[in-house]
């Protein structure tokens, strides 16, 4: 036992001051959602919309002919759209941190209201105040997601730092946090799970799978994720989102981050 | 088939043919159906894996329109019994004499208007659901408790659920119930294009995202007899082998978790998140995510400096393994734990470090070499006798080795050159494509339609493979070692449900 004892000291400590400092939050080159430019799109071609699986793009008819409409809900980050786009319109980012509280938030709007991003809901901070517990339930998700959220635990996260934890048990659950895209057999046990949790209680769909289907959603077995079947207070999409965001989306639920995202416009 | 010698027999001739091939060496891999013609009644396929080097076996034989039914020959063979039930559930083909006749892909009191797996299934309508109790084996005594496990199940893991039959501290019986995930992946893949089934195949099991797209791509340029470029297979080797090594870190990290050794898993699991982001700097996706795609890759990628940052991790990463080798608690936990003879792993259909623990050298990359792997020196397949979690583990740690060898040999050597080639898929061409994932073998099958779209594409993954074994070695163990011994497996759900 000696040696790990000296194995840690000598290895020191690896967790990132992120997001209390802004330095590395440990996603470099790590690709997010596409970022949008409607003004660069060339009338008549569709290529995006015919290449996006999971129907993100779609195309409708607008006053001076068609239309490309975007909701960021159902897009799995694949970066076709970017790789076909002869005119640049879609293009490669790094832009992650894409958690939301509203669903409309995710949807491309094309002049953004002038409300402010989410005003503080002072009944969250009253509940919860800095600490959150957590029960994850995993409804079908290809296990990518649950990889980034068994991330969260490791030395560079260390997301018990932030007072947040992972709880077995839902009765002690303030948060019930969901990933994939709902399947038949896994419906019943996600109500079980939520009914069986104390109010307040709140509710997050983590990954695209959870807040659309994404590319998995319909079909013989799956529903499409959360819609009409729980209410949802949080919504992140990604495939998977990567850890950085699933912190910020967990700091923004919590009032200890702001929101980026706003009618599918990302804001620094 | 393109890649694999075929076969078309008779239904009554299969039981032989089968025989026949075991006893030249043979082992069977996988059996599905899928339907050629909608309406027409369905063709089943069996695939068996002869010696190294030489071509799979494939037999064919088309069902009858009268009677959808064949004789089931998983008591003779028992790695088919899950695939001939997944048959069953999905393709509605009736098998005789079968020695677990119940549902196992489709729970019980799910029902489907048709066979999901028939063209004519209509689209987007789910199965009808009401809860049913499900067939457990009888268990008698009254000190005899029964505890079902899940399908919620405590930190952050997958769903499913487990049902131990216990005395006190000691398992007498394990009975898992998997499929909660079935995600019905393979019906997905129906009208695609290969280059958006690819997005699919990358899905299917998150931490396995270039086995399963390699093994796609594959099957696909096999098909369209496309031949990619030299620098495609390199990169190809390079991805593959950096998934391995992420997996196999936090696989190493995961275990310590189980036996409590707490430093021992955060180094683990930092040193799995290393690779993640080396992930992320050069290829842009933690997962190695879209960059596959049949042809070659999507866009090339700059990895020059990936071997000085592998140099710097590989002592660290030595060290570790070497310091988790001579930690006597560690060890204790793990030796005997979970044992898996020989006999079981081949007849159940044991796959990739399960069964190389349990004395199965096999592997894939040397035996059927794809990508680049010809051009590159393997060392010895690694293989131990005891069938252990601690032979689990080393097959593991000696698998991390190979796999920095692997990829410093694949980037020293990296031709120039482009990374894709046109191709153009072809009416009707069928073609099998495999890799061996960090979890085992992966195998796909894929069936074109005359519009040169996606008809069937079947998925064998590893984790399918392993969970069939898994129970074998949980039946009359105890509690303790249970956590251990499942996370010696290292298996994926989402990969065994798809």
């Amino acid at each position: 036992m000696p040696i790990w004892t000296l194995f840690g000291l000598k290895r020191g400590m690896a967790t990132s001051s992120w997001p209390g400092k802004e330095d590395a939050n440990l996603q470099t080159g790590v690709l997010g959602l596409p970022q949008f430019q409607p003004d660069r799109c060339q009338d008549g071609c569709r290529a995006c919309a015919e290449c996006c699986l999971p129907g993100a793009i779609g195309i409708e008819p607008g006053p001076s002919g068609e239309r490309l409409t975007l909701d960021y809900g159902k897009c799995i980050a694949c970066q076709l759209c970017t790789e076909v786009c002869p005119a640049d319109a879609f293009r490669k980012s790094n832009d992650w941190a894409f958690g939301v509280r509203n669903r409309e938030d995710l949807v491309w709007a094309e002049a953004l209201a002038s409300r402010p991003a989410q005003e503080l809901t002072e009944k969250i901070q009253q509940c919860f105040r800095r600490s959150l517990h957590i029960r994850h339930v995993d409804a079908g998700s290809c296990n990518g997601c649950e990889s980034e959220l068994q991330a969260l635990n490791n030395p560079y996260y260390n997301l018990h730092r932030l007072g947040i934890f992972f709880t077995p048990s839902p009765r002690f659950a303030d948060l019930l946090l969901v990933t994939g895209s709902v399947t038949y057999a896994m419906r019943e046990p996600l109500l079980e799970t939520y009914n069986a949790m104390p109010e307040p209680r709140w509710v997050m769909a983590m990954g695209t799978c959870a807040i659309s289907g994404g590319a998995t959603g319909g079909g013989y077995s799956c529903a499409h994720g959360l819609e009409g079947i729980l209410p949802v207070d949080m919504y992140v999409p990604g495939c998977p989102p990567n850890p950085a965001a699933m912190i910020h989306a967990l700091l923004v639920l919590l009032n200890r981050a702001a929101q980026s995202v706003q009618g599918g416009h990302y804001v620094q | 088939m393109r890649a694999a010698t075929e076969q078309v027999l008779r239904p009554e001739e299969i039981p032989q043919a089968c025989r026949q091939l075991t006893e030249e060496g043979a082992r069977l891999q996988m059996a599905y159906a899928w339907f050629p013609e909608p309406g027409e009644p369905p063709e089943v396929l069996y695939l068996a894996d002869r010696k190294p080097h030489e071509p799979f076996a494939l037999l064919r034989c088309r069902l009858s329109g009268t009677e959808q039914s064949l004789d089931s020959l998983a008591p003779r063979f028992p790695l088919l019994g899950w695939y001939e039930r997944e048959m069953m559930d999905l393709c509605g083909i009736n098998f005789r004499g079968h020695p677990e006749p119940y549902p196992l892909v489709l729970h019980e009191g799910a029902h489907a208007v048709i066979p999901p797996l028939d063209p004519r299934y209509p689209h987007d309508q789910m199965v009808s659901f009401t809860a049913e109790p499900w067939q457990l084996p009888p268990m008698e005594g009254s000190d005899v408790q029964v505890l079902p496990f899940g399908p919620v199940r405590g930190d952050v893991l997958e769903s499913a659920q487990i049902v131990f039959y216990y005395i006190g501290e000691a398992i007498l019986h394990c009975h898992p119930r998997l499929f909660f995930k079935h995600r019905g992946m393979e019906k997905r893949f129906e009208g695609l294009l290969p280059e958006l089934g690819v997005l699919l195949a990358e899905r299917i099991s998150g931490v396995d995202s270039v086995a399963h797209s390699l093994a796609f791509c594959q099957a696909v340029e096999t098909a369209c007899q496309c031949e990619i470029p030299e620098r495609a297979k390199y990169l190809r080797v390079a991805l593959a082998e950096m998934e391995r090594l992420y997996n196999h870190l936090y696989y190493l990290g995961h275990l310590c978790h189980t036996t409590t050794l707490k430093v021992g898993e955060a180094q683990g699991k930092l040193l799995a998140e290393q690779c993640k982001q080396l992930n992320g700097i050069f290829t842009g996706s933690r997962f190695l995510r879209g960059l596959l795609k049949p042809g070659g890759l999507r866009r090339d990628l700059d990895l020059e400096a990936l071997p000085q940052r592998l140099r710097k991790l590989e002592p660290e990463i030595a060290a570790y393994m070497r310091a988790l080798e001579t930690t006597n608690s560690h060890l204790d936990r793990l030796m005997t734990t979970g044992r898996l003879s020989r006999k079981t792993a081949f007849d159940e259909g044991a796959t990739g470090p399960i069964k190389r623990a349990s004395g199965i050298g096999r592997d894939l990359r040397s035996d059927h070499p794809y990508a680049a792997y010809a051009h590159l020196a393997m060392e010895k397949i690694p293989v131990r006798t005891d069938g252990d979690a601690h032979a689990r583990a080393q097959v593991r740690m000696e698998e991390i080795n190979n796999s920095i060898s692997l990829l410093l040999q694949a980037l020293e050597n990296m031709p120039h050159g482009p990374v894709e080639t046109k191709l153009s898929a072809q009416a009707g061409a069928e073609g099998l494509g495999w890799c061996e994932g960090p979890r085992g073998s992966t195998y796909y099958c894929v069936h074109f339609d005359g519009a040169g779209k996606l008809a069937r594409v079947k998925v064998k993954s590893a984790s399918f493979s392993n969970w069939r074994v898994f129970p074998f070695t949980v039946h009359d163990t105890n509690m303790m070692d249970y956590a251990i011994n499942e996370a010696s497996f290292g298996l994926t759900m989402a990969g065994c449900d798809r």
